[in-house]
């Protein structure tokens, strides 16, 4: 039932490839089959795919698959790095006008989440560029529209301004702005209700909107398990009124979200920000790459290093790699790192990202047991300072002692003494590697065999 | 034919008064039949059947102009007397204006299908496959009608398009119904006895709006109907829902934001047992089908109505998006799974988006839809045609086409 990421779905063509010395152009055809299927079940409209998959189909059969040690990979490659490109290149920030009030205005269709993405820009704008935000309700049509934003105004402390829905949204809009002015406001969002983009009166009212002032940033709010439909509702969104951005919603979800290469496409308008939960600051940059490799199903790596990395402390991080390589881990370093990564959130999130991990044979569905690292601390919480620096001297005796002190049986604490030893074996194998090559390490030793 | 002969019969009815009109639209079919047959006794080369193809549009377009605005007009009355609904008039008439902008009727659409490819061959195979593909009907269930078209092609050694129209939408309605028999009413309790409607579904897909639509149309059926606030989490969806409820004149049960959704539908259990309400709608809160906890909370809530009422709730009703894409199966099959999900709406119908996964989910999970939403308003709630929503799916995509085509 769940989706086949492209790399499952790549392995049949290129186990087929494998005794081969050369890849020809019927190989390129059928793995670029396999693309397109990939491509139409993550939701990217069908024309998009068609015209990616020609694009690629150009680039792969010259000679750089060819040559390719693994042909299978290369085209991965290929077929991510094109899709990256077109989902824009570099990171776009809002751009704010020169004279006070900027004036933001969320266009979208009926539960995108325009209202809650209001709010959630207003917090980015007031934490992260020291705005002062407006909120305008301009919202009339849909019942309680008005109230939900009062009380995400209410929840984040900003002003939300409203004229009740008996009042035109144009007429609601031209005196916000003037509100925002005598008010020393200087952003002015403008969350507008949702419409569909065949319903003229409608559309033609968020031009009347727009023709007020000029908006900085249009933002078109899309949902990101949309599917074929992202076209349309993406282009007669930007031919009508004209957007300037996009913000990819209900992404935390767990769609392919290929809607995002549909629109890209279509518009040519970056894709700026992606809601990721339904708290007020679950409101993040997009990034190409990420979502590239989300589309094919590969899972999101540079998410979670890059939580990881917010979590873990550097210096913290340094000293224990020093620990590693003279071999002086112990247990204490053990439950720190288990409370590293208990930080990071819950841990079937960020199993979820890890790439493959979806499809491996009984992880797919499993519950990571939180209680059983509650557990594991219990049993080195029960260790005298002596065992926990030493574990050698752990013998029967020592072991039932700890095994009562935690609650737990003499199985659990062989086990974990077992797992531990392993760790610090893998550790010394992982630090030596780094070390060759000096790159960039993970810096979260015991990361897995906490899974096994 | 067969099945679009039916299907004209049911949306233009078989009534004197339409003969004339009808008539006048049978008209358009037969010139291209003819057309049609002549091409393909000639054997013209390629290029020349294209500059045919032309000039058959060309006809069309002179035939039809004037019929078809009529034609329009005719199936929206119709519908109206047949559904004996005046407020779902003005919707349909609606949404009909809107079909009604692309200029041609869909009658003559698939004739150009036809037109187009004289023959069934792989080039139509692939055409018609990307039509089902753009409406969202999802790769395997494509794949799945392809090989049983192939097949059943191949059986009745059928050459020409001319045969396959029907054959084409027998089987897409078979893949829906997939010989189960299609129920689209709701399970109601009888006369006495409290009958409980629970609404699950993710986020923004349209659930406290179709819950203010189906209670008034309970309502308008005699019922009397309590509501549940069970959304405590969103802000400012107690007062949605309240507004409805207004709107419509039923009692809504509620709490304040953020207590516990299972308490609020205990206490509204009680409360429509109270009242002797025949029916309890419950909303809950959107969320998303990939947040374990909020799916626990999800199952607490279906468990806290088993336990007060034996074999309740009665209906479990998944609101849907119809923009939703492939993600659309997975939401099914994670809610059915917390909640025993019993039918589908399919809501935002009234957009260009399609909704093609519900036959997926059809297949695949046997949830069948038992209503669709298409619009805001109150009676924008209609129940499910599966002949009819077939047809949209590929009616619509064939004008793009052919837009194209004309371009």
């Amino acid at each position: 039932m769940a989706f086949e990421g492209l790399a499952e779905r790549l392995q049949g063509t290129i186990q087929k490839l494998k005794g081969k010395g050369k890849v020809s152009e019927q190989d390129v055809k059928e793995m670029m089959r396999e693309v397109r299927f990939a491509l139409i079940e993550a939701d990217v409209n069908l024309k998009v795919v068609k015209e990616f998959v020609k694009n690629v189909s150009e680039r792969a059969v010259g000679s750089e698959v060819m040559k390719s040690l693994t042909p299978g990979q290369q085209v991965i490659k290929i077929v991510q790095d094109e899709l990256t490109t077109l989902m824009g290149g570099e990171q776009s920030p809002i751009k704010f006008s020169t004279k006070s009030p900027t004036v933001i205005m969320m266009v979208g269709l009926q539960g995108a989440g325009k209202t809650t993405t209001t709010g959630k820009l207003a917090n980015v704008l007031r934490k992260k560029y020291n705005r002062k935000p407006l909120l305008v309700a301009a919202d009339i049509y849909r019942p309680a529209a008005v109230q939900q934003l009062q009380t995400l105004g209410k929840q984040l402390s900003l002003p939300v301004f409203s004229l009740g829905t008996d009042v035109s949204p144009v007429e609601i809009a031209r005196q916000a702005i003037e509100h925002a002015k005598e008010e020393h406001l200087d952003v002015v969002i403008i969350d507008t209700a949702g419409r569909l983009h065949i319903d003229e009166e409608l559309m033609q009212e968020l031009k009347d909107i727009r023709s007020l002032k000029e908006p900085d940033e249009v933002f078109l709010v899309v949902d990101a398990m949309t599917g074929q439909d992202a076209v349309n509702v993406a282009q007669s969104f930007n031919e009508t009124v004209g957007i300037t951005g996009v913000v990819l919603t209900k992404l935390d979800g767990d769609t392919r979200g290929g809607a995002a290469l549909s629109i890209r496409s279509v518009t040519q308008k970056p894709i700026k920000f992606v809601g990721m939960g339904e708290k007020m600051d679950a409101l993040e940059p997009f990034h190409p790459e990420r979502m590239a490799q989300r589309i094919l199903g590969m899972g999101d790596v540079l998410s979670l290093i890059e939580k990881a990395q917010a979590n873990v402390d550097m210096e913290k991080a340094k000293e224990l790699e020093q620990k590693f390589m003279t071999q002086s881990f112990t247990f204490d370093d053990f439950v720190e790192q288990l409370q590293a990564l208990k930080k990071m959130g819950p841990l079937e999130d960020i199993l979820k990202m890890i790439p493959g991990a979806n499809k491996m044979k009984g992880l797919d569905n499993v519950k990571v047991d939180e209680k059983q690292m509650g557990r594991l601390e219990a049993i080195i919480y029960s260790m005298t300072p002596a065992e926990k620096t030493n574990p050698e001297i752990i013998n029967a005796n020592r072991k039932k002692r700890i095994a009562k002190g935690s609650g737990t049986s003499i199985q659990d604490v062989n086990r974990l003494l077992k797992q531990f030893e392993e760790m610090k074996k893998m550790m010394k194998q992982m630090t030596g590697m780094a070390q060759g090559k000096g790159k960039k390490k993970m810096k979260l030793p015991g990361f897995n065999s906490l899974f096994k | 034919m067969s099945f679009f002969k039916r299907l004209k019969e049911k949306l233009l009815g078989s009534e004197e008064v339409q003969k004339e009109q009808q008539e006048e639209l049978n008209e358009s079919p037969l010139v291209e039949e003819e057309t049609t047959d002549q091409t393909t006794e000639e054997q013209v080369s390629e290029e020349q059947v294209e500059t045919t193809e032309v000039v058959v549009e060309q006809q069309n377009e002179t035939v039809e102009t004037e019929p078809v605005v009529e034609n329009e007009i005719v199936e929206v009355q119709e519908e109206v007397k047949q559904e004996k609904k005046p407020s779902a008039w003005s919707i349909t008439q609606k949404f009909k204006a809107g079909l009604a902008k692309t200029r041609d009727t869909f009658t003559s659409k698939v004739n150009d299908l036809v037109a187009r490819y004289r023959k069934v061959d792989e080039d139509f195979f692939e055409e018609l496959e990307e039509l089902l593909l753009q409406a969202d009907v999802g790769f395997e269930t494509v794949m799945e009608l392809m090989d049983k078209l192939r097949f059943e092609v191949q059986r009745k050694n059928i050459k020409d398009t001319e045969g396959i129209q029907a054959i084409i939408s027998e089987k897409l309605v078979e893949i829906y119904e997939a010989g189960e028999e299609n129920i689209t009413t709701l399970n109601m309790q009888p006369k006495g006895e409290l009958t409980v409607i629970l609404f699950v579904g993710v986020n923004g897909v349209g659930k406290t709006t179709t819950i203010g639509k189906l209670a008034h149309r309970l309502k308008s059926q005699g019922k009397s109907v309590v509501l549940a606030a069970g959304d405590t989490f969103r802000a400012g969806a107690i007062d949605q829902l309240q507004v409805w409820g207004d709107r419509v004149g039923c009692e809504v049960v509620k709490q304040s934001e953020g207590s516990d959704p299972a308490a609020v539908i205990y206490d509204a259990i009680g409360a429509a047992k109270k009242r002797g309400a025949d029916v309890l709608i419950c909303d809950t809160a959107g969320r998303l089908q990939n947040k374990v906890n909020l799916m626990k909370e999800l199952e607490k809530v279906h468990r806290v109505i088993s336990r007060e009422i034996p074999n309740a709730p009665h209906e479990v009703l998944l609101a849907l998006d119809a923009t939703t894409g492939q993600n659309a199966l997975i939401q099914a099959q994670t809610f059915k799974e917390a909640t025993n999900v019993t039918g589908i709406v399919l809501t935002k119908l009234d957009g260009t988006a399609k909704g093609g996964i519900v036959l997926a989910i059809r297949n695949k999970l046997h949830i069948p839809v038992k209503f669709v939403g298409l619009g805001e308003k109150m009676d924008d709630l209609q129940p499910f045609d599966a002949e009819r929503y077939v047809y949209g799916l590929f009616a619509e995509g064939l004008e793009k086409e052919l837009e194209k085509i004309e371009d």
